[in-house]
This record gives structure tokens, sequence and C-alpha cells, in this order.
């Protein structure tokens, strides 16, 4: 460098310069965005915690702790939400193993009904499990007239009903998150670990598990999160014992207009999603959330007595299955098929994950009400649905909502992407954590933190406040997603085109975007279906007279049980089949081009 | 070490409408280093794979050492496996990569270590076995997973084109590698390539195949200069292939009639019987035709001289047959100096000797 003559390294300056710009100009309107309807409306809501109208003041906290009350509801969210952490990955382990290693039509198939629950409204679920578990409902009918019991029993608004809906809620997350690092593990490895000497229980356990610990620990941290500030299951299939953290800050906001103690009780809620992450990380690193690095156990080797009890439970784990196998003849099965038994499960666990769903189609063509079985044919409901004009107007309002909120992610989230995964800056790392700090910090208390900086902008009520708040809470998928797109792209094939004459503009229209294309629409499918089915901050925003369609679901579904809704869900469920459907097709042709 | 010879009776496997591999027998003696050799899709590796249980036939049987172990799984086998991509286990080090053999043998701790050195040594990378896998280069990996499979002493060690992903100056030098620790183990070995050249050099003998069945299996030398068919004559090294017909036959010599009767002269047979009046191809590898100026008909055919291209110790003549009907030629001599005395254009007379042309029937002649 110091050879170059200076009006050359006043050039390189100038180059730098112009890169550090560039740089900003991507990141910028991500970093306003989040700065502007992330940080500011969740700092003002702590803040008011401790000012309230008459100055700096302890009052919240003091209410907050002077009855055991607030304390028993966050020990009940937390062993719920460990409950459904732990029966959402333990459930779902075999699913997502099963669809890693199948073939790819096979693959397709299972992912389908992965996706098809993951993607069906939490409401629609939600409200599948009143259905099914009411005392005139499906599971009711179906246990009285096998004669196992005489009358109907209270299966809902219990402990049970509320894990059974979160479960059901969650882990089709629990899933996907997994899968992400299971597609990752060489296929080869227990094939060699089976030609080393290895049975198949011991090549599992010793080499399959361990490499698809990072999946199970990023599935559990993220569904533990959802779960801690879910409120959709426990208000609808929980009693008053079932009470989650959420509906208090809910109570307090839209029937006391208490900000001040909501603020206290989402500080708490803050502080135990911050414990838990920072436990997390202690244990397990929280490198192993995007899934893509390798878990830390790998790069500094404990070889400490903590590695060694690990490695002797494994090992047992790996003789007791070698064992049971040992047990069953074998026939001349093709190794390389997965055994029968865990087939059966998987597809009894993928049944019951869409049955619910699935109901509401019969029950919506019934006469008979929401009981079951259905009785009658009639088209009644959906002429309801129809014929009242908030229906139309929430449909319409949610998909203007879900297109804006789309179209806005892309355009921030994909410039932030490209700079996180090309760009050569310090500060990576950070940044990373920044986009994705909308998933981290509870919905609640983002939508809390924009209701009350709406209501003083006047955009409360408004789609532009919708669509700017259901931006930030999708925009961190978006640039997931495009970021796994972009690390995949070979940029030797942007090189390939500019020597081959085309200019920046060019090589971004006839190579660039063709290729990206389909990772471009499924993240745009993801901004999309995120609003569409957005409840918490929609609860708030949307007002009174503007409701989107979950609100309206919502508003019905807590006010009367109705036939209606069945209608509602069903075509909800068949819009999403749809989606997927065309978003599949539009994948496979993309890959076939 | 003990090694076992490995027999293969009828083996097959189909996948859907796919021969993956059409009934196959083969004997390997043991001790032997046996390549399997062909283009991608030629069955070579589905062979491999049936051999080492990692799929399983729809017909035949695998024996190893005498013992039917055609459904055992793969574990049960004591054999080896070299893998194209190493799979070394990411989450263990070097030495527990290496030890897993041995525990899953129920070796005892001391003992697996010190067998796990003596293999790190034998492999000559002694100062790695605290490492992990990608702290390695690729070289060092395949070395590896090598000792990875040595340590157990398996009676059979199968590779799957374990060079593949290494630059040529590293592949020869482990080429010689795998070469010495044969000859120090003597241990029978399956090996997997499509790189002809590897075959040639390292194996005692070569089993190349074609579309899911055997070509032909015998020696290197066998493989090249007595080819059974076409696609053995054009897959290994080159040669120029000129369509013919037999005219007469005297034992091993043959009298034939080149196509489009560019000429006539003797060839031998390949050991396959051949009768007068059989069309066959005759092949001639490029350093057994001589060339020379000015033509006078002398020699067997006139070519004109298309291109020369000098690779070093070769000088390459790429010739034009003057007869329309018969192929362009390739001929091949020592390179002796830095200027060449024949001209792109010049008319130039081929020859070669009797023992040097092969004839080989044609397919549908069999």
């Amino acid at each position: 460098m110091a050879a170059l003559p200076p009006s050359s390294s006043a050039r390189a300056r100038a180059a730098a310069r112009k890169k550090r710009l560039g740089r900003a100009l991507m990141a910028a309107p991500l970093v306003v965005l989040l700065l502007a309807f992330l940080v500011y409306p969740v700092g003002q809501l702590l803040a008011l915690s401790v000012w309230g109208k008459a100055g700096f003041s302890l009052a919240a906290y003091q209410q907050l702790f002077a009855s055991p009350l607030y304390f028993n509801v966050m020990l009940i969210t937390l062993k719920i939400s460990f409950f459904t952490t732990v029966l959402s990955v333990v459930g779902g382990y075999p699913i997502a193993y099963l669809i890693s290693v199948a073939s790819p039509e096979r693959k397709a198939t299972l992912l389908f009904w992965v996706l098809l629950s993951f993607w069906t409204s939490f409401l629609v679920r939600a409200f599948a499990w009143i259905v099914i578990l009411g005392r005139r409902g499906v599971l009711n009918h179906l246990l009285t007239s096998l004669g196992i019991i005489d009358t109907p029993a209270d299966l809902l608004y219990n402990f049970g009903s509320v894990l059974v809906g979160m479960v059901h809620a969650l882990m089709p997350l629990a899933i996907l998150t997994m899968l992400a690092v299971m597609e990752n593990i060489d296929r080869t490895l227990p094939r060699a670990a089976s030609t080393l000497g290895a049975r198949p229980g011991t090549a599992f356990w010793k080499i399959y598990f361990p490499l698809s610990l990072p999946g199970v620990a990023a599935a559990a941290i993220m569904v533990f999160v959802t779960a801690i500030g879910f409120f959709i299951v426990p208000a609808l299939l929980g009693g008053r014992r079932e009470t989650m953290i959420t509906q208090l800050i809910i109570d307090q906001v839209l029937q006391t207009l208490n900000w001040g103690f909501a603020g206290a009780i989402s500080v708490l809620l803050l502080l135990v999603v911050l414990v838990v992450f920072v436990l997390y990380d202690k244990l397990l690193g929280l490198s192993s959330m995007t899934g893509t690095s390798a878990p830390r156990a790998a790069t500094a080797r404990p070889q400490g007595f903590g590695h060694r009890i690990g490695d002797a439970i494994l090992t047992l784990l790996g003789d007791v299955s070698d064992r049971i196998i040992a047990v069953f003849p074998r026939g001349r099965r093709d190794g390389a098929k997965p055994p029968r038994p865990l087939v059966a499960f998987v597809w009894i666990v993928l049944v019951l994950m869409s049955l619910p769903a699935v109901l509401m189609i019969p029950l919506s063509f019934g006469s008979g009400g929401l009981n079951w079985p259905p009785q009658g044919f009639t088209l009644q409901w959906y002429r309801e649905m129809l014929d009242s004009p908030v229906w139309a107007q929430a449909l319409t309002r949610s998909l203007l909502v879900g297109l804006g909120t789309g179209v806005l992610s892309m355009l921030i989230g994909t410039p932030a992407a490209f700079l996180l995964v090309r760009g050569d800056m310090r500060g990576k790392g950070a940044m990373l954590a920044f986009v994705l700090s909308p998933i981290v910090v509870p919905r609640m208390i983002i939508a809390v933190g924009l209701f009350y900086m709406f209501a003083r902008i006047g955009l409360v009520g408004t789609a532009l406040g919708l669509v700017l708040g259901h931006t930030v809470v999708a925009v961190p998928y978006v640039v997931m997603t495009m970021m796994a797109v972009l690390r995949n792209y070979d940029t030797r094939l942007d090189l390939a085109a500019q020597s081959l004459g085309a200019r920046p503009l060019a090589t971004l229209r006839y190579v660039t975007l063709p290729i990206l294309g389909a990772g471009m629409m499924s993240s745009f499918l993801f901004a999309f279906a995120t609003s569409f089915d957005e409840l918490t901050i929609a609860l708030f925003a949307s007002g009174g007279l503007n409701a989107t369609l979950p609100k309206q679901f919502w508003d019905e579904v807590t006010l009367q049980v109705s036939p209606v809704i069945a209608a509602v869900s069903t075509c909800l469920f068949v819009f999403i089949a749809v989606l997927i459907f065309a978003a599949d097709r539009l994948r496979r042709r993309s890959v076939a081009s | 070490m003990s090694s076992s010879s490995l027999t293969v009776h009828g083996l097959a496997k189909r996948y859907g409408e796919f021969v993956a591999l059409a009934p196959t027998s083969l004997d390997v003696p043991a001790g032997e280093f046996l390549t399997l050799l062909g283009p991608s899709g030629s069955g070579k590796t589905t062979l491999l794979s049936l051999i080492a249980g990692l799929a399983t036939p729809d017909e035949g049987e695998v024996r190893i050492g005498g013992a039917d172990v055609t459904y055992r799984p793969p574990y049960e086998r004591d054999l080896g496996m070299v893998f194209q991509n190493y799979a070394l286990f990411p989450h263990m080090t070097i030495e527990d990569n290496i030890a897993f053999p041995l525990k899953m043998r129920k070796v005892g701790a001391a003992e697996a270590r010190k067998r796990a050195a003596e293999a790190l040594e034998m492999v000559r990378l002694p100062h790695v076995a605290k490492r992990f896998p990608r702290e390695l280069s690729g070289g060092q990996q395949q070395r590896i997973a090598l000792a990875r499979c040595l340590v157990y002493r398996p009676s059979i060690i199968l590779m799957d084109e374990p060079l593949g992903a290494l630059d040529k100056k590293l592949r020869e030098q482990m080429q010689l590698e795998i070469k010495r620790i044969h000859r120090e183990l003597a241990t029978t070995i399956i090996y997997v390539t499509h790189d002809q050249e590897e075959a040639m050099t390292m194996s005692d003998r070569i089993c190349l195949m074609n579309a899911g069945r055997i070509e032909q299996l015998g020696a290197p030398g066998d493989l090249y200069f007595r080819p059974r068919t076409v696609f053995v004559a054009d897959f290994l090294g080159e040669s120029n292939l000129l369509p013919a017909r037999i005219s007469a036959t005297a034992g091993e010599t043959l009298d034939i009639a080149l196509a489009a009767g560019a000429g006539t002269g003797q060839a031998i047979s390949n050991g396959a019987p051949l009768a007068a009046g059989a069309d066959v191809t005759v092949m001639v590898r490029p350093q057994n035709i001589t060339v020379r100026a000015p033509v006078d008909g002398s020699g067997k055919l006139k070519g004109r001289l298309a291109d020369v291209m000098v690779t070093g110790s070769l000088t390459k003549l790429y010739l034009d047959a003057v007869t329309p009907g018969l192929p362009p030629l390739i001929a091949a001599y020592p390179t002796r100096s830095l200027s060449d005395e024949h001209r792109i254009g010049d008319l130039l007379e081929l020859d070669w000797q009797a023992a040097d042309a092969v004839a080989i029937a044609d397919a549908g002649a069999h």
C-alpha cells in the first residue's frame, strides 16, 4: 500500500467510503424500522412501569409482588411452557428424523402435512379442540358410544386440554426447526458406523443423535419462548387455573387501561425470557439457534466429567436399543429403510396433528350445530358468513395488510440479508442478534408497546399501523430465509455473467433474480402468512371496527361458539392448503428449470 | 492381519425398472488388490454396497472367507470401508474416530488408545490425535479414514473412490501409500474408481464394468493389450479402432481386410474364437503405429496430418485417413527433440506390426 502514488490511495479511500455508505444504506431501513417500532415502544412500555403521571413510582411493582397471584401465574406459565416444550420436541423428533431420511417424493408428502399444520391458524386449531373435547364433542361421543364411559366427561378447561392445545400448536415448529439441522447431517455417517461394527441402535445414539442435538436445542428454545408468550390456547381451552402471564397483560390493557401495571408484568416476562436465554447460552450455546454453526461442544470439547457421563448414557441407550431390536426377527429387509414401528408412530402423530382442522369441514356443513356427529347438510353457515359484512371486511383487510407486510418485509429484509451474508464487516453477530430480536421479545410486549405508541400518533385502527407492526415480527423470518437462500447461491455465477459482458442490473435481472426467485417467493409467503395469522398485535392495533380476520375470529369465538366459525375455519384451512400446494409447485418448477 | 477371500455369485440389484447390477459373479482370492472400474452408473458402487451390506440384493449371494453373508448387516461382516467423502464423525476427535470400531468390538480403552496411536503411525499422522476432522486438510482426512479402517484389521477393505476429492499430486502420493499398506498387511482390497490410470497402476486385477455388468476381468496388461470388447479397448487408454472383416484364420494369427477397401493385413485374436467372414474391430494402440514419409505404399494406411500435440514425454499425431469411411487415427511416439519433422497437412504412411493389431469380435457376433 505504501508504494501506491497518493492519487490512487485517495481513490482507494473514496472507494472504501462508497462501500461503507452502500453498506449503511442496505442496513438502514431495517435498523430504523426496529428502532422506531420495536426498541422505542418496548422501551416506553418498560419505562411506564416506573414512570407514571405522578413521576417515578414503584407502585406497579409493589402491586405485582403484594399478591401471590402474579407469582403463581408466572409459575403456571413456566410449567405449561416446560411440558409443551418437552412433549413437542420428544414427539416431533421421530417425525423430523423420518422426513430427513425419506426419499424425495415421500419427503414432500410428509412435509406437506407438517406444513399444513404449521400454517393452519392457531385460532382454527384451538377452536377445533373446543369442538373435539367439548361435552358433546367428538371424543366424548366416541368414548360413550364405545361404552368406555357412561356420561360425557369434562375434558375441556383444565391443564390437560391446555397442554394438548399447546403441543398441537407448537409441535410443527419443533419439527421444522429440528429438520433444518437434520437435513445437514451427512447420511453416510450412520452407514460408516455400521461398517465399522456399530449395530443400528448404537449407530443412532452415538453418531446420529449427538449430531442432531443442536437442532433439538434450537427447537426447544424456539418452542419454549413461543409458549411463554402464548394466550390463545390457554384463553380458549384453559380454565381459571390455567391463566398465563400474557392474559394478565391483555386484561390490564383492555379492561383497566393500567399501563404502568401492564409494563411491570411485561418487565417480569421479559426478565424470565432473558434468564432462560442466558441459562441456555451457558449450557448449550446460542449459536445452535440459527442451525448454521457447529455446536459449541464440538469446537471446545469438554473432555471432562459431563462429557463422560453423556457418552456413557448414549452407550447405554445404544446397547438397550440394540437388545430390543435383536428380540425381533430380522428378515431380508433392506437396511436403508426406517423401521416400521417408527413409520407407524409418525403417521399416527401426523394424522392427529391434521385431524382437528379437518373435522371442522363436516361440522361446517351440518345443521345440528357443533355437536358430533354432524347432522344433515346445510349451507346456512356459509351463507351467514357471506351475508355478514364483518367477515368480508375482515378478509379484505387481512389480505391487504398481509400483502403490505410481505412487500415491506422483502424490501427491508432482503438488502439486510445480502449484507449479512456477503458483507465483510465487524459486528455481524451483533447485527444478526438485533435483527432476530423481534422473535425473542414476547409478542405481547411488542403489541402492547405498539398500541400505546399508535394511540398517541393516531395509527390505531389503520392498515399502515398493522403493516408496520406485522413487518417488525415478520422481517426476522424474511432475513433468515433470505440468508439461507443467499448462502446456497454460488456468487461465481454473478462473476461469470459479468465476465460475459452483463452489467450489474442485467446480471441481477437475468441471472441472480431468476435463481433466487423461488427463495424470495417463499420469504414473501412466509411474511404474508405470518401477518395473515397474526392476532396479538391486531388484538390491540386494529381497533374496534377495522378487525383483521384473526381479530374477528377471536372476537366471535370469545363471545360465542357458533357453527359460522366452523365455516370460516374450513375456508381458512382450504386457503392455506392451496397456498402451500402452490408454493411447493412453484419451488419444484424453479428447481426443474 | 488376517485376510479373506470374497466370492460373489449371481448377485443382482434393481431399482424399479433400472437394472443397477445384472446377475454378476466374481472370485477374489485372499490378499488380492481388485479394482472395480467403470464410468458412472456402471454398477461398481452398487456392487460395492452389496458386498458391504449397505444394500440388499434382489438375488445372488456374497461369501466372505467362505461364509454366506448375503443378508447379514454390515456390522456382522468384519469388513472395512473407506467412503468417498471420508465419513469421519465430525463430533469426535481423530483419536475417538479411530477408536470407534475398537469400542464397538469391546476393546478396552487403554488398548484402544494404543492401537489408535499405532494406526496413526501407519498413516504417518501421529500428532493429530486430539484434533477434530474439520481441522485437517482433505489429504489428512483421507489418511484418517484409512487409519480408522485399518485399526481393527478387517479381513477385507472396501474403498469407494477414496481419492476422488484430492488433487493430482496428493492422489499419486496416496496411491503409493495405499499400495505400501496393502503390501505390508497383505489384506484383500476392493477398490472402486472411475480413473483408469489409477486402476492400471494400483491393481492386481481390474474388473471393468459397464451398464450394470462386468465387461472384462483380468490383469491390467490383459485388459489393455487383449481387450475382449470394443468398450474395454475404448475405455482403457487411447486406441485406434478400425472396422474390418476376417478373411482367413491360422491359429492365433488372422488375415483381415479393412473396411472400405482400405487395405489388408494381419491381426491377432484377443483369445475369443473368431471364424473367417466375421466382422471385427481391429484395435491398434497409438504408440504401436509408426509414421513415415514420403508415401510409397509400403505401410497399411495413408493419413494426412491434422494436428500435432506434444504432451511432454509423448508426441501425438492426429491423422485423417485418406480412405473415406475410416475413423480419424492417432499415432504416438516418445518426444525426441523440440522441433518435430512432421508438418500439419503432410501425407504420411502408417504402419504397424501384426502382433500389435488385436481383432475384437463386434457386439452382434457374440
